[in-house]
């Protein structure tokens, strides 16, 4: 099925571009494909009769990437699908077009329509700004993938800073574990019943405006939501009473971002105001007094400050070793609501500089709020040969607290070692 | 306004060419100490290198670590020249595969520290990083950062050595010593061509005083019917034998480009 898609749509491309500007059009091909072994290092916390979560996952994956560039690169289409075939958990199994958009630009101006991916922010350790695109979170527990947006993007460049207004419409959900896979709450997820608070459900058109500006060291943003939140809230629909189910509510949020450049010091500080309709409040609280929900909606703000400090070639190597700290609060105070509520991510980046580029990152996360609530990650990589990556991820959410949000992965502790062939 | 001292610096230094076809190659030394008869030598370097606009480059680097095995990177560059500043440059990589389309923007600067963002995109994120690593190496090669960078007179105190021959041309032998402190290097010895004033080897002498380095340049080619650009450089490392060697495979000037093909915000389209 989404083969199919994926087939129909790049001869669609494909014929578009090509038919007028055929003498004219570059093509190039290159992209990744990966093989991933996970393994889990304690058995599933909700193992049952029934269902027996996943103990070990492979994965096959790949991510092509088509460019046709026309005029001197003047247009450009591109075309990127992803998609990923697990062993365990059909939910893992998913495809997604992560582009495919049509991009044209002038001196001071420049437009992207289509399918495509934008980052907002400069923090590490959590992306409070980076609300655009929807987190594939079946992908990885960090929340670093993202799935592809559909989008109208119109940037202008001015001496005052870049101007950048979105129009997004269509919403993508959040993916989530199946039964049988793991980072998922004691309740399956209902991926295919989500609930909304627009009646356009996910054809609703979202929109954002974004300034970004460099004045001498600093580099500083400021952006606009408002739309379909990209965080469901989870709650037990009385028609679905086995499964949890996902509401996607609406909202209006205010970001803003810094960066300080200053030698070797990177200072980031990065935060929101999140606002939600009376209405939807209201309801809430009604389904928490009936116990339907674990957590009532309330307007919130929440903030990431920290540095990052390089120290480059110490000891006599070539190596650079950075070392991070960075504090993340939110208003809501609740730890079943909020991951990063009153927590403290301490981390470092070495990279060897070496011929096989070579890089681990450290990363150490604990609660403040709650002493056993802590997660460990360490991510290697480097390269064999000239084509081929080799990544080591080890994933330990540590938290004994049953009252946090975080208990319920504290047996999805793992060791994966993936390989990428680029091409 | 930049346009109008573009043009009055290139004009000078095209009739300091005519004019003095002779005269240079006999700067006159004679009655200066030897730093004033190096800052001079360099300062020529420096005049015979102002108004060439931009330019855009295909460049193969090759690694090769002591037992000669090979890695290769291959990217793009391209440059554009900034009017009594540092260069602006952007790096596009194409190979490794693994970081195809990265991108990097180089604002440098005479007085401050340069500016630097790293577009990754596999993230689509444009990071600012910091441009304190000079001595670090570049892409896992025996090229530092600050090899790269533009040549600029006050990135250095120099010092006249003595005149010798280097790859069969009378060269001028000058110590540069860099005056950032970050700098990997106690003192560079360079030796110039005294007809065209380039590079034709630099020692590196790393913070411990010892010989870390030489560079080699060579296939001098004559751009724009002034500006001379070796095509291939070679670095080695005498502490760890290993060596990189540089080859520019094609090079362009008066390409077009603009201010704003080096911007952060449009580092996202380069391809």
């Amino acid at each position: 099925m989404i083969n199919k898609n994926l087939i129909t749509l790049s001869t669609l491309a494909s014929s578009l571009l090509l038919a007028p500007m055929a003498q004219a059009a570059e093509f190039e091909a290159s992209g990744y494909v990966g093989f991933e072994w996970r393994e889990y290092l304690q058995e599933g916390q909700f193992d049952n009769a029934q269902v027996s979560q996943a103990d070990r996952q492979y994965g096959l994956l790949a991510e092509p990437e088509l460019v046709w560039s026309v005029a001197d690169g003047r247009h450009t289409i591109v075309f990127k699908p992803f998609a990923r075939i697990d062993n365990e958990d059909p939910e893992r199994t998913h495809g997604d077009i992560r582009e495919l958009s049509w991009l044209t630009y002038g001196d001071d101006w420049e437009v992207v329509a289509g399918i495509s991916k934008v980052y907002w922010g400069v923090t590490e350790s959590q992306h409070l700004v980076d609300v655009v695109n929807q987190t594939d979170f079946v992908e990885a527990p960090d929340g670093e993938d993202k799935l592809g947006q559909p989008m109208v993007k119109l940037t202008l460049l001015r001496d005052w800073g870049t101007l950048t207004g979105f129009v997004l419409p269509g919403f993508r959900e959040r993916t989530f574990s199946g039964e049988e896979g793991r980072f998922r709450p004691a309740l399956e997820i209902d991926t295919d019943r989500a609930q909304y608070e627009a009646g356009e459900e996910d054809a609703h058109v979202d929109y954002a405006v974004r300034w970004s500006h460099t004045l001498e060291d600093y580099d500083v943003g400021l952006s606009w939501f408002n739309g379909t939140s990209r965080d469901p809230m989870l709650f037990v629909d009385l028609q679905n009473p086995t499964k949890l189910t996902p509401y996607y509510a609406q909202i209006n949020q205010f970001g803003a971002d810094i960066q300080a450049t200053l030698d070797s010091w990177l200072w980031k500080f990065e935060a929101i105001y999140r606002s939600y309709n009376e209405a939807l409040m209201d309801d809430f609280d009604q389904l928490k007094q009936l116990g339907l929900v674990s957590q009532s909606v309330e307007d919130y703000s929440a903030a990431t400050a920290g540095f990052e400090y390089t120290y480059y070639s110490p000891f006599e190597t070539n190596w650079d070793i950075g070392v991070l700290t960075e504090y993340q609060y939110d208003s809501r105070e609740d730890g079943q609501v909020a991951i990063g509520q009153n927590d403290v991510f301490l981390g470092s980046r070495i990279a060897f500089n070496d011929a096989e580029s070579s890089e681990v990152l450290l990363g150490f996360i604990q609660d403040l709020d709650s002493r056993d609530t802590q997660n460990f990650i360490i991510e290697m990589s480097t390269r064999i040969g000239r084509s081929v990556k080799l990544n080591v991820d080890v994933f330990l959410p540590m938290s004994d607290d049953a009252s946090n949000v975080s208990s319920q992965f504290e047996r999805d502790d793992y060791i994966q070692v993936g390989f990428n062939y680029y091409y | 306004m930049n346009a109008f001292v573009k043009l009055t610096a290139s004009l000078a230094t095209a009739i300091a060419l005519m004019t003095g076809l002779n005269a240079h190659a006999e700067l006159t030394l004679e009655g200066l100490s030897a730093e004033e008869q190096g800052l001079a030598i360099a300062k020529e370097r420096k005049a015979r290198d102002i108004g060439w606009g931009d330019s855009a480059s295909s460049v193969i680097m090759t690694l090769r670590n002591s037992q000669g095995e090979e890695s290769i990177r291959e990217m793009r560059m391209q440059s554009l020249e900034i009017a009594d500043d540092g260069d602006k440059g952007l790096t596009i990589f194409d190979t490794p595969k693994d970081v195809k389309g990265t991108a990097f923007l180089n604002f440098s600067h005479i007085s401050k520290s340069d500016d630097q963002w790293l577009y990754l995109p596999a993230l689509k994120r444009v990071k600012r990083i910091s441009s304190r690593n000079k001595s670090g190496p570049f892409m896992g090669s025996e090229f530092a950062y600050e090899d790269l960078s533009s040549f600029e007179i006050e990135k250095y105190t120099f010092k006249f050595l003595a005149e010798e021959k280097v790859n069969g041309l009378d060269c001028y032998k000058i110590e540069q010593i860099p005056t950032d402190k970050h700098s990997g290097y106690t003192r560079q010895v360079a030796w110039l061509d005294k007809e065209h004033f380039r590079g034709q080897k630099v020692d590196f002498y790393d913070r411990k005083k010892s010989l870390l380095k030489t560079l080699t340049l060579s296939d001098y080619k004559l751009y724009l019917g002034k500006y001379w650009r070796p095509l291939k450089m070679d670095m080695l490392n005498h502490q760890t034998q290993k060596s990189t060697e540089l080859n520019t495979t094609e090079l362009a000037f008066n390409t077009g480009l603009k201010d704003s093909d080096f911007n952060k915000a449009t580092l996202k389209r380069a391809r």
